[in-house]
């Protein structure tokens, strides 16, 4: 019965933490490289203008959501279970999501990436 | 890419690492929560490894943020995902758990992927208004729009 719990939790955490993954990574394009922003108009206004960012505010939302299933299956499996198993899920879901939402070049060497990185973790929890 | 956003990459690892090892340490601590008690995750917030570990995760936050704002999410990823090996390094000289060949095997994993992406462009769309067009070089075979 735990177990339906953890996994419950676990699938919770892929799909509301790559949401916010999106959310997040289409806010900061929007905004560009905040390294060379803040240099012209000051950390403050970067501030501002990230936390007015739609798709940031609700990139949190999603993530607090991630944030707080992994509270539970923390309480409930390892985090040797818990930690790679969402991971490796969240890194093929984010190649996905990234590909079709983000109109980003997934190349052969990013598939490649992903996969070696989800599979390396799935073995962390062997 | 510049120094710098290496930089900003090895914070993303670095505090998701130690962020996550507190926040399990904490939980463990915390004990199991049962959903019919739920409001009780609320409360374990004030546990001080899970403080800690919030106030390191939103040193992630902000290096991983920052890194979206110059790089593709499907680069930023993998590029950050050594904190798994720092993970099972913590597990292994401070909680002195027994990292199996498996687990070796993993980590090897993992490290050839992260080498692997970081060779390759960080931005692949668009993004011609910034200046000086940074490091978008076009991956191999990809169509020039007219």
């Amino acid at each position: 019965m735990k177990d339906a719990y953890t996994w419950g939790a676990i699938l919770v955490i892929v799909l509301a933490s790559s949401t916010g993954d999106v959310l997040l990574s289409r806010a900061m394009k929007q905004i560009g490289d905040v390294g060379k922003y803040s240099r012209r108009a000051g950390l403050l206004a970067v501030v501002g203008r990230v936390v007015r960012n739609p798709f940031f505010l609700f990139g949190l939302v999603t993530m607090a959501l991630a944030f707080y299933s992994l509270l539970f299956a923390l309480s409930w499996a390892d985090v040797s279970l818990v930690g790679p198993a969402s991971a490796s899920l969240t890194f093929v879901a984010n190649a996905i999501a990234g590909k079709i939402f983000l109109h980003e070049q997934v190349d052969h060497r990013r598939w490649m990436a992903a996969l070696m990185v989800a599979g390396g973790v799935a073995l962390l929890a062997g | 890419m510049t120094f710098r956003k290496y930089l900003v990459l090895a914070g993303i690892t670095l505090f998701a690492a130690t962020g996550d090892s507190l926040l399990s340490h904490g939980m463990k601590q915390v004990g199991s929560i049962s959903l019919s008690h739920w409001t009780s995750v609320i409360f374990a917030v004030l546990n001080p490894s899970v403080a800690l570990g919030i106030l390191l995760l939103l040193g992630f936050f902000i290096s991983y943020a920052t890194a979206l704002s110059w790089a593709d999410l499907t680069y930023v990823l993998p590029a950050s995902s050594l904190g798994y090996v720092l993970l099972a390094l913590i597990a292994k000289f401070f909680l002195h758990e027994h990292v199996t060949a498996t687990r070796w095997l993993g980590i090897a994993l993992i490290s050839s992927g992260v080498g692997f992406v970081t060779q390759g462009p960080a931005l692949t769309h668009r993004q011609s208004g910034s200046s000086s067009g940074g490091q978008a070089s076009k991956p191999f075979g990809t169509r020039t729009l007219p």
